[in-house]
């Protein structure tokens, strides 16, 4: 009896553009300036507003709020890559993604003060409520996905998750369902690192975790995270794959995450400054800005324009976040269930009187 | 109208469901070309084919997870476990997600599912499968639960909870699947839920009870005035039909087959004490299943309330 081979993978890493702003012409997707602009200003714009949550958070004028502080390529390439039927099922720490699908930066500013309407997506835009029972939510995404199929809609369901939630069985559940089912399904990972305290290597024995898709039959592959062009490239033939019916994609986004894991955290208590420091070189956003000003897109005065209309219009955002009356206690009654029970209604007009 | 055990009641009422509506699926474990381990999808496979009744791997909470996002997608998702004791690992699922999508989303998305699975003892069954804990789920604000206790009700509450905008789980009485048959009326019609049934109208004393305990409450007290309430929907329980009779009779007895301690029978009683304390003319009772680990074959008529135990408890409140 023979002891042969059977099977053998292989896992792929796509970058396109380096951190001195050089690209790989081969592999460059097709995108138009005005479309790289729009990256690099989406870019730009998702800093800027991580940077002011932060700002207010220390103010005291916003709670709890995991920053996107170095991830911005993974979920602003990824993002910008959806269509406007799909279906986006983010994690908690995808401000970026928000931003591509328009999603009011009010909202979430909102959210993160303790107001449930901030996750009331806007008619028009389809993402779900952020996810916080980390890794759950890919089978929410699995099923809409299946949901479409059934239908026959021209949707693609694209999950969210960050590198911890790789060990949850949810996330497992949800990729072998895709495969079993074909669905039109892309898991975006950004894989930053860390989860809260917890390393990479120590979260799973594995290479990479792209290779996790080999095992539920699907297709994986790595990118680099903090390069815009190759998530973008990457989402967008997996998504161009998904909705031909040629099934579901895993997309581990290989970025890092320069800030403390939430601004309730001291990441110094549990990791190397000089990690750190290490990734500083590969920011996504001067990699991006050295490319355009190469292609002489972009210019310092271009620049300087952008930040000021962005802090500007970041000004009106906070403001009107800040200006919205607080929801009525009746609220947290009236989405329990679509009726009120007789016993609810009874708890309503103690809770409105302040008494029974 | 045909006569029909529990189980057809119910693959009746799933077939016409799916005939009804084109947004009900139906998902889990070996319901396709298996029918079900407990044959109560026997024959939809055929004709509704593999786009509406889908095999799915081995993984509860992949199925209800996968639920959660086609129901919000806006189909109708019936999911079958093939156990409760197999829910557990897809508890999560049901509070963390399906309970809270309407909340958290304001309105946004919601979750019209329904999750049936056969529960309960009685039927010698191995380890975790005689599970009773629809306790823990009547807890959890935003799901409703649902027990029938003989096939008619058991098609029109199905298909009630089927059309209903939120999630339901529907606890279906193993004991009672094949033990009782009647006629059930041929055409789909709906038990309306949230409202409890007098299954047997009575002066002396109030008994309360749902699925395979209703059963052996009539025959416990089939020598009494007593009035028998059918709870059917636990969550959100019929609080006005308990009380009138609470009012009515001035005794309660509470039975249930899940352990004492934090059972469903302890919400009820405590309603009733504040509600209603006035009109009592005895303590209210239970008779339940003891503070234990659901035992094996062996032991298992030892922990089910039995007649005797249930006729001590009337005679004991008729004394007061
Ligand atoms: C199921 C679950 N367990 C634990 C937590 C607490 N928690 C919040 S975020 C986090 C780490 C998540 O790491 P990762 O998936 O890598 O995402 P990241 O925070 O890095 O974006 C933990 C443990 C949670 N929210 N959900
Ligand atoms: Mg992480």
């Amino acid at each position: 009896m023979p002891k042969t081979p059977i099977a053998q993978f292989q896992i792929d890493r796509l970058s396109i553009l380096d951190p001195s702003g050089q690209i790989d012409e081969d592999l460059m997707p097709e995108l138009s300036d005005s479309q790289l602009l729009q990256l690099y200003e989406l870019l730009t714009y998702t800093r800027m507003a991580d940077q002011r949550a932060l700002d207010l958070q220390r103010e005291g004028r916003l709670g709890t709020y995991p920053s996107s502080l170095g991830q911005e390529a993974a979920q602003v390439g990824s993002g910008f890559a959806l269509q406007k039927n799909d279906w986006v099922f983010p994690n908690f720490r995808e401000l970026g993604v928000f931003l591509c699908q328009n999603y009011p930066l009010e909202l979430i500013y909102r959210y993160w003060t303790g107001d449930e309407r901030g996750l009331q997506s806007p008619e028009g835009i389809n993402i779900f409520p952020m996810c916080i029972a980390v890794g759950t939510h890919v089978l929410h995404a699995a099923g809409a996905a299946l949901a479409a199929k059934y239908r026959g809609d021209d949707m693609v369901a694209a999950a969210f998750l960050g590198d911890g939630a790789t060990s949850k069985g949810d996330f497992h559940e949800a990729l072998n369902m895709a495969g079993v089912y074909q669905l039109p399904l892309v898991v975006i990972c950004q894989n930053n690192q860390w989860a809260i305290s917890v390393s990479r290597e120590s979260q799973t024995a594995s290479e990479t975790l792209a290779q996790k898709a080999i095992a539920h039959g699907i297709r994986g592959i790595q990118v680099d995270g903090n390069d815009v062009l190759a998530v973008y490239a990457a989402t967008r033939e997996a998504l161009e794959r998904a909705r031909s019916g040629d099934g579901p994609t895993f997309i581990e986004c290989e970025t890092y995450r320069m800030s403390d894991h939430t601004t309730a955290d001291d990441a110094r208590r549990y990791r190397d400054p000089q990690e750190v420091a290490k990734w500083q070189e590969r920011d996504p956003l001067l990699r991006m800005r050295r490319f355009l000003e190469q292609q002489r897109l972009w210019s310092h005065g271009d620049q300087e324009q952008l930040e000021l209309t962005l802090k500007e219009r970041l000004s009106r955002v906070v403001k009107a976040a800040e200006s919205t009356a607080p929801p009525s206690a009746e609220e947290m009654f009236r989405y329990t269930c679509h009726a009120l029970s007789s016993r609810q209604q009874e708890q309503l007009k103690e809770c409105l009187n302040g008494g029974p | 109208m045909a006569v029909l055990n529990l189980v057809q009641a119910i693959n009746e009422g799933l077939r016409q469901a799916l005939e009804e509506d084109e947004r009900v699926l139906l998902l889990g474990e070996d319901i396709g070309k298996d029918g079900g381990v407990f044959r109560a999808t026997d024959g939809l496979y055929e004709v509704f084919g593999e786009q509406r009744v889908l095999d799915t791997p081995l993984a509860e909470s992949g199925i209800v997870g996968l639920a959660v996002g086609m129901a919000a997608y806006g189909l109708r998702p019936v999911a079958e476990i093939q156990f409760l004791g197999f829910l557990y690992s897809a508890v999560d699922q049901i509070f963390t997600h399906a309970a809270r999508i309407r909340a958290r989303s304001r309105g946004r998305y919601s979750c019209p599912l329904v999750v049936r699975t056969p529960y309960g003892g009685g039927v010698k069954a191995p380890e975790l499968h005689e599970e009773s804990s629809e306790a823990l789920f009547c807890h959890m604000p935003g799901i409703k639960v649902v027990v029938p206790s003989t096939p008619s009700n058991a098609k029109g509450l199905l298909l009630a909870a089927i059309d209903d905008p939120d999630p339901v789980l529907y606890l279906e009485p193993t004991r009672l699947y094949r033990l009782l048959k009647e006629e059930v009326p041929d055409e789909p019609y709906r038990t309306p839920l949230g409202k409890a049934r007098i299954a047997r109208a009575g002066h002396q004393l109030t008994i309360i009870a749902w699925g395979s305990m209703l059963e052996v409450v009539l025959r416990a007290a089939k020598d009494y005035d007593a009035e028998i309430i059918d709870l059917m929907t636990l969550s959100p329980f019929d609080r006005e039909t308990l009380l009138e009779s609470a009012r009515k009779t001035g005794r309660v007895l509470i039975v249930h087959e899940a352990a004492k301690t934090g059972g469903f029978g302890a919400e009820l009683a405590a309603t009733i004490a504040e509600e209603a304390i006035m009109s009592l003319r005895a303590p209210i009772r239970r008779v339940t299943g003891y503070d234990v680990v659901p035992p094996l074959p062996l032991l298992e008529d030892h922990n089910l309330p039995s007649t005797e135990r249930i006729v001590a408890a009337i005679e004991d409140l008729l004394r007061y």
